[in-house]
């Protein structure tokens, strides 16, 4: 479902076969009003020819607009257009899942770019993150494979023969450090631009690129295929960005083995978070741009614990993050009011 | 017959996966570069104790090592009967760091002379202070030469389970540093350090350690500013036979206007002398026939010249005090002993100078030693402060390694930085205070470090404390 920016409301998609192209039309209202612009994003490069055609079109075929607006189903409405019926019936079906990206939130990231592996930069934090969050997926994952079998591991390469999902892996700044420990990582942006940057970063490094795959995905786009596939799903810094909490943590649960782990890192939605995570960490030390966090996106441990057992999760570990930003440092402590950590294991 | 061709076989094959690899590898001679994960430039006691750390370190098991150092390769060390003139004091900490690999246990099969205590006093009143730890039990320090302790760890260092990369006659023409040599800019930009063999050869390599000794060329290529400041001053080295075999185990220093003086025991019979003094005394000591210096020596350790009335009074009047207050506080002065000869060829010199990097670490750029730190030798604690850059660095490499971060990373690193400069900068300031509190006669300066010095004497809390810390 896609939102007219003009007077917010839900308009029906229209070209509904190519999954990583979204156009975003304005409402009929707006249209009808004379109000409202035509963008377009550019999605996987074969198929921006197609859209661009389809843009002219639909730009000359005013009167067809509203029936495409109308109709709903995105098959219907691109064969309803002139010319593209044969196109069509060429082009590869996927089924598109985008209700939980929001537009916004990937176009702030892409500006980042460049200052991803600056690890005195913008980024600083995130890089810092990592010395919380890779022992924790190490020390839990080991655990779980002692529990299981005794097998011999390289002392060095703890977490080889691990599948781990990376959701939301930007510039994979924690996909590498997983990977350098053995795991064999799948990191999944919206951002086209981010995966860029990422493989770009890792090829450098024969040693870690054989294990990362770096894929530009929404998790919608995996359910069908990768389902019970990982032994672990890590989101971190994502779920605070993402429209559809429920659909997102949902589609992320279905890809875990059972018996196979999740972790997520957050912000809770609290007083104390938007006083330090918002206004103190955005405004008055600018340890993030400002922007980017939006606090009515943040989501509660609680909330998060009881969509994660409504998929058959039990939670292992639930601990409160901090940052000092004077050291420079993260921290585990006991309070979750601003940043917490969730590690929730599936049913076997 | 078959249980003999087996034998052959597995004594032909190579023992360890990496070997194996190289053996099996299709690597043609005309190949230009390298991968690395860490390159240490610079094999000196630092540098080739950093690579024998990290060789028998287990999270660097699988992980390539190279040492770069510009001497030729000598083989196996073979002790030689006479003395070296350079020499040592390795404190505890350093004793510890170097049986972590086997090194000390070498050490001590070869020659080493424990220090149990030490004595400083001045010239210029009676003032002194005297430092032993409890008991007389542990040493405050060893003196070892400074080639035995390389030939200990060279041959630790072959032994190593993870065999080290080490290239003698090999020292870099030049690096490329990302993001800050000029040559990055216009070329590949490759993310990792380039180090340059000359002749077109050439190690990418995730981590450049500089361990090149003062003179850095790592720290030029990865342009780290430096505070220096030159003493003005030259340290006369030279080995020194005793007037008679005695249980050889306290250190002497006396600070003299010119600079202080000081003798390291070796053995029974034979102390280490470090004198440190202006250049052109030192040019003159130099040129000295043998008896002559032997005399120089001695005046230096008992002559009453420099003695000012005023300093002693207020010295003497002081410690009466300290005696009623603290009684049997304060150490009693102890009598150096008479130098007789001094072995041939065995007297050099070389200048002094203080030096510190502003900061020792840069993205994939990391140093230790000389290279971040130059000392005055008053304390002996130029080559520990090396060697605890050493420890501290290899710890957090394998934190870092345990946590998947690249080993170049700039998180850990100034992790490094910090933890060593918090350490480094106290000794080197106390040092260079002292250097230049005792290279005065002006009276008023005389009058309170004496006093200063004799109060420290009678805390032995005090004693113990900076102890701990010139030790740890």
């Amino acid at each position: 479902m896609f939102v007219c920016r003009t007077c917010r409301q839900t308009v029906q998609r229209v070209c509904g076969q190519h999954s990583a192209t979204y156009v975003q039309w304005p409402s009929r209202a707006c249209v009808t009003a004379g109000r409202g612009s035509f963008e377009q994003r550019r999605g996987v490069h074969n198929t921006r020819v197609q859209c661009q055609s389809l843009r002219t079109r639909l730009l000359q075929n005013k009167t067809n607009l509203d029936v495409s607006l109308t109709k709903g189903a995105g098959i219907s409405a691109s064969s309803s257009l002139q010319g593209s019926a044969e196109e069509n019936a060429q082009k590869f079906q996927r089924p598109m899942a985008q209700t939980t990206i929001d537009e916004e939130e990937v176009k702030k990231f892409s500006n980042l770019a460049e200052l991803w592996w600056d690890e005195a930069g913008e980024f600083e934090a995130l890089h810092s993150m990592n010395e919380l969050r890779v022992p924790l997926i190490r020390d839990a994952l080991v655990n779980q494979r002692q529990q299981e079998s005794e097998g011999t591991v390289r002392p060095s390469l703890p977490l080889e023969g691990f599948q781990i999902l990376d959701v939301g892996s930007g510039g994979g700044i924690l996909s590498e450090p997983l990977a350098r420990l053995g795991a064999l990582v799948v990191g999944v942006d919206a951002s086209e631009e981010n995966i860029k940057i990422a493989q770009a970063h890792v090829m450098h490094d024969p040693k870690v690129a054989r294990n990362i795959k770096y894929i530009q995905a929404t998790v919608e786009d995996l359910v069908g295929t990768e389902e019970e596939k990982f032994d672990a799903v890590v989101t971190s810094e994502v779920v605070e960005h993402v429209a559809d909490v429920p659909t997102f943590v949902t589609a992320c649960c279905q890809l875990v083995k059972p018996g196979g782990s999740i972790f997520l890192t957050t912000l809770n939605k609290t007083y104390l978070s938007y006083a330090l995570g918002v206004v103190v960490a955005e405004n008055l030390l600018r340890l993030v741009s400002p922007g980017t966090h939006d606090w009515n996106k943040f989501i509660s441990p609680q909330d998060l614990q009881y969509i994660l057992d409504q998929n058959d999760f039990s939670t292992r570990l639930l601990h409160g993050m901090m940052y000092n930003p004077l050291m420079k440092r993260w921290s585990w402590i006991k309070n979750t009011s601003v940043n917490y950590a969730i590690h929730a294991v599936k049913a076997t | 017959m078959a249980m003999s061709l087996s034998l052959l076989f597995r004594r032909c094959c190579p023992k360890n996966r990496q070997a194996l690899h190289r053996l099996f590898s299709t690597a043609s001679t005309s190949e230009s570069s390298d991968d690395a994960d860490i390159v240490i430039s610079g094999g000196g006691m630092v540098g080739a104790s950093m690579a024998c750390a990290l060789a028998y370190s287990d999270s660097f098991a699988d992980k390539r090592i190279v040492l770069l150092e510009a001497a030729p390769d000598r083989g196996d060390f073979h002790l030689p009967k006479r003395y070296s003139n350079r020499t040592c004091a390795l404190s505890p900490s350093t004793a510890g760091l170097l049986s972590s690999f086997g090194a000390w246990e070498e050490i001590e099969m070869m020659r080493s002379q424990p220090v149990r205590r030490m004595q400083v006093w001045d010239s210029c009143s009676d003032s002194m202070i005297a430092f032993s730890q409890e008991d007389m039990t542990e040493p405050l320090a060893w003196i070892v030469e400074n080639d035995v302790i390389l030939g200990a760890i060279m041959r630790r260092l072959r032994q190593a389970p993870n065999p080290v990369d080490i290239r003698f006659e090999t020292s870099a023409k030049s690096f490329v540093i990302p993001h800050v040599s000029e040559s990055w800019e216009e070329k590949s930009k490759h993310p990792w350090v380039k180090v340059e063999l000359g002749g077109e050869k050439s190690i990418y390599t995730r981590l450049l350690v500089g361990a090149d000794g003062s003179k850095s060329a790592v720290r030029a290529a990865a342009k780290l500013h430096t505070v220096k400041w030159n003493y003005e001053q030259t340290a006369v080295v030279a080995t020194l036979r005793l007037a008679e075999a005695i249980d050889n185990n306290v250190a002497w220093q006396r600070f003299l206007p010119t600079g202080p003086i000081a003798l390291l025991p070796l053995s029974e019979e034979f102390s280490s002398l470090v004198w440190t003094t202006t250049p052109e005394d030192a040019k003159h000591l130099l040129k000295l026939p043998e008896e002559s210096f032997v005399d120089a020596v001695n005046d230096a350790y008992w002559h009453e010249r420099d003695k000012n009335a005023l300093a002693d009074k207020a010295v003497d009047g002081f410690s009466q005090l300290l005696n009623n207050i603290m009684p049997g506080g304060t150490a009693m002065k102890q009598l150096p002993p008479t130098v007789t000869g001094v072995e041939e060829k065995s007297r050099a010199a070389f200048p002094l100078e203080l030096m510190h990097a502003s900061h020792y670490v840069r993205p994939r750029v990391a140093l230790i030693g000389d290279a971040a730190h130059r000392l005055h030798p008053l304390a002996g604690q130029g080559v520990n402060l090396g060697f605890g850059d050493v420890e501290c660095l290899t710890r957090i490499l394998e934190q870092a390694v345990a946590g998947g971060s690249d080993l170049g990373s700039l998180n850990h690193l100034l992790t490094y930085e910090t933890k060593r400069q918090r350490h480094n900068l106290p000794v080197v300031a106390t040092i260079d205070g002292l250097q230049r509190l005792y290279s005065t006669d002006f009276t008023p300066l005389v009058v309170a470090r004496s006093l200063g010095l004799t109060a420290v004497n009678s805390l032995t809390m005090f004693k113990n404390l900076i102890i701990q810390r010139a030790t740890a």
